[in-house]
């Protein structure tokens, strides 16, 4: 059944900051950042911040998960006369790509017609992502967790890959081809933080930060914000870009998943997947497409082997067959997957390589993908894909279609 | 790369929080007595412990003693103390519960090299102090 919303709304303006490496941002405030890129979005969709009417957030609108965004505050910071609509997407960085279809909800029931989408990012050094979880005060559920000193995202997620290693044969040969691969797309950016190419020596140098995971596995720590602005299609043909068609986006998953590694209940398969099935399926449902027809996939990589597991989820190779997948070149910009049956993956570098401001980056590159503007242009890029998470549910998916 | 002997994190600094749900599972740790929620009705297992059985929705709850045993589903090596940052060689450990099928624990694995831990391996419940007089399961190679 195709969706009956498909491609009757846009994103039609993408905004960022400078790409600040952890803790570098400093003076300037999270606020400053949002307000930094909510404008220069609009001026890249042509209309004035004044025209903004809805807010679309994801991360249930928190700021880099440790402070809270707040539309009172941005309405009144950014000279915003109106908001009609204000809603966030649950749970965390699994919902960047589900928060632009949280907007067309909005745009759809004609509850406003300028939505914003916002992310910005400040670790201060007592903030720090990486270590959240162990930071986080005990509660009654994170007491049968913390105590483990599984501190961070990145060791929690060590031990769904090494259940994936262990099921399926896969090699860390796989997590670093997936680092090299999107390393190589970044030496040609201008704001992107990690932008030499990778030596295999320095990969295997690099420290063990949760066997089997070592630190290149893990993404940037930065600083920064990006915003996007969706409207209808219709309106999308006053404003100043090509419009990039909102062809289906989707957002959940299954009680299997559920709260995921903040839990380490999953069954197997579930276990050692990215969760993203559910999401998966929805987005092929609503269109009749397949992975196959993707021109560019950006997916959500704040952990190397998550991209391999997404890989599987989504359908771009079989389940346990991720390993030979990447190994054989298929997620390469310049790749044989462009003629095999791969897709280039994290064209912009992804959280890995250019920064790390929960999964935006993702969305923004999928924009420009389809607009024909990305640094590094996919040949005719018509499908772009673009995840968040793997994460605590929801998560979700995106596909964009040039105009 | 050779890690050697995997140890459980010191007690002193780990602290816990309970709530009505979950409380007699840390009242049965400090009688070295392992545990798991039941649901009182259907008999279905889960952990953490929750309010509602998620197969019948009833609030009806069990604690029966476990073996103490289980199967290592998947882990972990560090090797930062997390609190100092100082190197600590530790094992955080994913286990499956002998005697409350679908239920894990995720905890801390010793006595064994962390070079040598293995998915699949049998385990047995040790017990370790932690603050506030609270016991922690921790886990140790051998059934
Ligand atoms: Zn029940």
């Amino acid at each position: 059944m195709t969706w009956v919303n498909q491609d009757k709304c846009a994103i039609v303006g993408v905004g960022a900051t400078d790409y600040y490496v952890r803790g570098k941002s400093w003076p300037r405030t999270i606020n400053d950042m949002a307000g930094d890129a909510i404008l220069k979005a609009c001026a890249d969709a042509g209309i004035s911040v004044k025209q903004i009417d809805g807010f679309a957030y994801y991360s249930t609108a928190g700021a880099g998960y440790l402070d809270k965004f707040d539309t009172a505050s941005l309405m009144e910071t950014l000279g915003i006369p109106n908001v009609s609509f204000s809603a966030t997407l649950t749970s965390g960085g699994g919902g960047c790509a589900g928060a632009p279809g949280l907007a067309v909800a909005g745009l759809m029931n004609e509850d406003c017609k300028y939505v914003v989408t916002v992310m910005a990012l400040q670790q201060l050094p007592q903030h720090r992502l990486g270590v959240v979880f162990g930071a986080s005060a005990p509660n009654a559920e994170n007491s049968f967790l913390q105590p483990s000193g599984l501190v961070g995202p990145g060791h929690l997620m060590s031990v769904l890959a090494r259940r994936h290693m262990h099921l399926y044969g896969t090699t860390r040969d796989a997590f670093k081809e997936i680092v090299q691969a999107t390393r190589a797309n970044t030496h040609n950016r201008p704001k992107a933080i990690r932008k030499n190419p990778l030596t295999d020596e320095e990969y295997w140098n690099s420290p063990m930060l949760a066997d089997p995971l070592c630190r290149l596995d893990f993404c940037l720590e930065t600083d920064g914000a990006v915003a996007v602005i969706t409207t209808t299609t219709e309106r999308a043909k006053d404003c100043k870009q090509p419009p990039a068609l909102i062809h289906a986006v989707a957002h959940g998953g299954s009680r299997e998943w559920g709260r995921a590694f903040a839990w380490m209940g999953m069954p197997d398969p579930d276990f050692a997947s990215s969760g993203h099935e559910f999401v998966a399926n929805r987005l092929w449902e609503q269109t009749g497409l397949t992975a196959k027809d993707m021109d560019v996939a950006l997916l959500y990589d704040h952990f190397s082997a998550m991209v391999l597991m997404q890989l599987e989820d989504y359908g771009f190779c079989k389940k346990g067959e991720g390993n030979d997948y990447v190994l054989g070149g298929n997620i390469r910009y310049d790749g044989p997957g462009k003629k095999g049956g791969g897709v280039p993956v994290n064209t912009h570098g992804g959280n890995l390589n250019e920064c790390y401001i929960i999964g935006m980056t993702h969305v923004v590159e999928a924009v420009e993908q389809v607009r024909g503007t990305a640094i590094n242009q996919v040949e005719n890029a018509e499908l772009a894909l673009a995840t968040g998470g793997p994460a605590s549910l929801p998560v979700s998916g995106l596909i964009l279609r040039r105009a | 790369m050779v890690y050697g002997a995997a140890r459980a994190l010191p007690g002193t600094g780990i602290q816990i929080t309970t709530n009505p749900d979950t409380e007699p599972f840390w009242e049965a740790a400090k009688e070295h007595r392992l545990t798991a929620c039941q649901c009182g009705n259907c008999g279905h297992f889960r952990m953490p412990p929750t309010a509602y059985c998620p197969e019948c929705q009833s609030t009806e709850k069990k604690w029966p003693t476990l073996p103490g045993t289980g199967t290592l589903f998947s882990y972990a090596i560090c090797t930062k103390d997390p609190k100092t940052g100082e190197p600590y060689v530790y094992v955080p450990v994913v286990v499956d519960l002998d005697g409350a099928p679908g239920t894990r624990l995720v905890s801390n694995l010793t006595g064994i090299d962390a070079d040598d831990v293995k998915i699949g391996m049998k385990l047995t419940v040790d017990w370790n102090p932690i603050e506030g007089d609270w016991v922690l399961p921790v886990f140790r190679p051998g059934a």
